[in-house]
């Protein structure tokens, strides 16, 4: 590794947070978040508009020339830390993230690549890729047939589908979409299968390109969303720390007990670590340094277990009150076990770090 | 405000009015004190020029530059990231212009008369007494885990000067002499088999009040100062990828496929991702205090600094399969400097289970992090309002 990354938040990443936080903690707090899940469409779109639009979040990635804000993976790094924190449904990570990424692989002054990416960079359009939420960066995409698990596909306009000959815009109308019932209520999932062989959509890349292409976004798919699990971690200590100063149980604060201090401590700690290792894929993310790879199989390896850790101690440390439907323990939770499938497992990118740090299997 | 371009300017006059290549070693280190060049954001007159601390890379590259000798602060490790900020915080202007110089060069080694016997965790506990006879403190007890005291010249040293109040209040701080006919230093033999560490045992060791640090019965608070020092310097310094106990057992897993199996690896994974995140964790932390931000963060780098060196030294010794049966050497030795990394796997192994025990055990660095950056309330303490005279030992 050549330069040491820079692992701190600048004063316009902090800026960014405050106005993504200020927005969620208004309009996203737990009783409306609960209120949208169990209405079956957890989106909102006026915040939605809010997020891509007003704020710029949208179109962090995407160039000034596309219409976006020509900034860069780590204030998006920055966006996906408080929308882990707030546990909120929107397509940031599979829109904003992994679609705007292969389609920023592609040839960008192709109108059909420049058009979808404008739409795209204000939040008026939304594109998703028909992946499985659980593919690796180093995994082949499907050849083709219906996608499951294909994630916020009930929040898209359009889909890039993987097919052996190259990628392909596909207009959501164009499309059989059904949903399933997802573990992570905030995070819908979707079958993506071929509405008829007479609606293929647009194809953007051949295949070479498309490979590339899909690679380059769900690298940066896994090494954001190490973020998004920062964020989720962070908010689950908090609230740990919060509920066992107040609650008294044996006339103490149950926080006081070492049994239960040293375990947050813990979590602590584990989360310092996670920032470190966030920030890492992140920066290495934005200066397309040689070590990218690495940096996100790392971050991923670490963070998606912390984030579960922290989740799971969360509702362990609540009590009884943590096991029921109305506390947004259970929110967490279901958001921190899914991510740790997302992109890949923390086992599959340890066993891509093998390969990048030079330590082989046996035989 | 002394910049980097003085700096530099003071630096290369030294080096040009004493050149390392033809001026004695002891000579040129006194010469870099006197030129406020030893730790610049000290005093003027003290070794230093009342500069930013971040500057003192300036002047050592450019003596590194010119191959000039260092006061090799390996051996004096205690006097230098302990003892000398607790007598510049807390020292008479005497005791700062006797003690700081040849503490710096390394004319005189420092070691640290904290821990008892009967008093680890709860240092404030400790037993042994001073009792004021004239212009002197005349102390007995015995201290334990005391490095370098064989070949130490002084001691910071904490004792009971009041048993009738609580415990915190009745302690009172000194610079204590090791070669006083009093101090009897015996080798203490740890579980590697060498003696690292001493006990120490006091009898009528007369200490003259000038030599005491802070106020009589203030002794708790001039230690914070100790304290907080040696958190810092434990588990704080800069590595590359690799640089830390992994890198041995890394080697040999690359060396030696023979070795290799598929639950090892596993193991060497998951471990090798903890210790470059803890790395990571370093860097940040670094670059956290050159942006001029300290967080708490550096709280935790000790903790996981132990349970690493232990769990990654672990799976060394079962890697080696015949070889991990072997140690390499349990002949009892003194040694001056500690390297947790040197020797060979079976030494690293032991060593390593001190980790989570010098300098605050993890249980208190848990306890430390949950309740002064977590917030979390204290257990309910039954020790703090009792004479210390009236406690159960």
């Amino acid at each position: 590794m050549s330069a040491q990354p820079d692992l701190l938040y600048s004063g316009t990443e902090n800026d960014l947070r405050a106005a993504v936080r200020s927005l969620l903690t208004d309009r996203a707090d737990t009783p409306a978040l609960l209120a949208r899940v169990e209405s079956g469409d957890p989106y909102d779109t006026s915040l939605w508009d809010t997020l891509a639009a007003g704020i710029g979040a949208a179109g962090l990635l995407i160039p000034e020339k596309l219409g976006g804000q020509g900034a860069g993976h780590r204030e998006a790094a920055v966006v996906l830390e408080e929308l882990g924190r707030a546990v909120t449904p929107a397509p940031y990570l599979t829109g904003s993230v992994v679609a705007t990424e292969m389609l920023l692989a592609l040839d960008t002054q192709a109108p059909e690549v420049a058009d979808l990416l404008e739409a795209l960079a204000t939040g008026h359009r939304v594109a998703v890729p028909a992946l499985p939420l659980t593919t690796a960066p180093d995994d082949a995409p499907p050849a083709g047939g219906p996608v499951n698990a294909v994630a916020d596909a009930v929040r898209a306009d359009v889909l890039l589908v993987p097919r052996p000959d190259g990628l392909y815009a596909v207009e959501a109308a164009e499309v059989t979409l059904t949903p399933q019932t997802p573990l992570d209520l905030t995070r819908p999932l979707a079958t993506v299968a071929p509405l008829g062989e007479d609606t293929p959509g647009t194809r953007i890349a051949d295949a070479p390109t498309a490979r590339a292409a899909v690679r380059r976004g769900l690298l940066a798919g896994a090494g954001l969303l190490a973020s998004e699990q920062l964020g989720l971690a962070e908010w689950c200590l908090e609230e740990s720390v919060r509920h066992t100063r107040e609650r008294h149980q044996f006339n103490r604060p149950v926080g006081s007990f070492q049994a239960l201090k040293h375990r947050m401590a813990q979590l602590w700690v584990e989360i310092v670590n996670a920032r470190a290792a966030a920030r890492a894929a992140a920066d290495a993310l934005a200066t397309g340094s040689p070590d990218t790879p690495l940096a996100v199989a790392l971050a991923q390896a670490y963070c998606s277990q912390v984030a579960v850790h922290a989740a799971e101690e969360c509702v362990q440390l609540h009590g009884g009150i943590g096991m029921t439907w109305e506390h947004p323990a259970h929110l967490a939770l279901k958001r921190a076990k899914a991510d740790s499938l997302a992109f890949g497992t923390p086992g599959r990118h340890r066993q891509s770090l093998a390969t990048l740090a030079d330590l082989p299997a046996p035989g | 405000m002394t910049d980097a371009a003085e700096l530099r300017d003071r630096t290369r006059a030294l080096l040009r009015a004493h050149p390392p290549a033809t001026t004695d070693r002891t000579d040129f280190l006194r010469a870099r004190f006197d030129a406020g060049l030893a730790w610049v954001h000290y005093p003027p007159g003290l070794g230093g020029l009342g500069a930013p601390r971040s500057l003192q890379s300036v002047v050592d590259g450019e003596l590194a530059a010119a191959a000039a000798p260092d006061n090799d602060p390996r051996r004096i490790g205690i006097g230098l990231g302990m003892a000398a900020p607790t007598l510049l915080a807390h020292g008479s202007d005497e005791v700062k212009q006797r003690f700081l110089r040849p503490l710096w060069v390394g004319e005189e080694v420092w070691c640290q008369l904290f821990s008892e016997p009967g008093a680890g965790s709860d240092l404030a506990a400790l037993s042994t007494r001073a009792v004021r006879d004239g212009a002197d403190w005349v102390v007995n007890g015995q201290k334990v885990w005391t490095s370098s005291a064989h070949v130490a010249r002084w001691a910071i040293l904490i004792a009971r000067t009041d048993p009738d109040v609580p415990k915190h209040q009745g302690l009172t701080y000194f610079i204590c002499d090791m070669s006083h006919p009093g101090v009897e230093v015996r080798p203490l033999r740890q579980i590697t088999g060498e003696a690292e560490f001493n006990e120490v045992f006091l009898t009528d060791v007369r200490i003259p009040d000038a030599h005491r640090l802070g106020g009589t019965g203030d002794g708790w608070r001039v230690a914070q100062t100790t304290l907080m020092n040696e958190r810092v310097s434990i588990g704080g310094a800069r590595l590359p990828r690799e640089g830390g106990m992994i890198g041995p057992v890394a080697t040999a897993w690359r060396e030696r496929p023979e070795l290799r199996t598929h639950d090892l690896h596993q193991r060497l994974l998951a471990l090798w991702v903890e210790a470059e995140v803890a790395r990571l964790t370093g860097e940040r932390l670094r670059q956290q205090l050159v942006a001029g931000e300290p967080g708490p963060e550096g709280s935790g780098m000790k903790l996981q600094f132990a349970r690493l060196n232990q769990e990654i030294s672990g799976l060394e010794v079962e890697l080696l399969g015949e070889e991990g049966l072997l140690y390499d050497d349990w002949t009892l030795c003194r040694p001056e400097l500690v390297d947790f990394t040197g020797r060979e796997a079976g030494y690293r192994y032991l060593r390593s289970k001190g980790n989570s025990i010098e300098g605050g055990t993890s249980e208190v660095l848990l306890n430390i992090i949950a309740e002064r950056v977590l917030r979390l309330p204290a257990e309910p303490r039954t020790d703090k309002d009792v004479a210390w005279k009236d406690l159960t030992r």
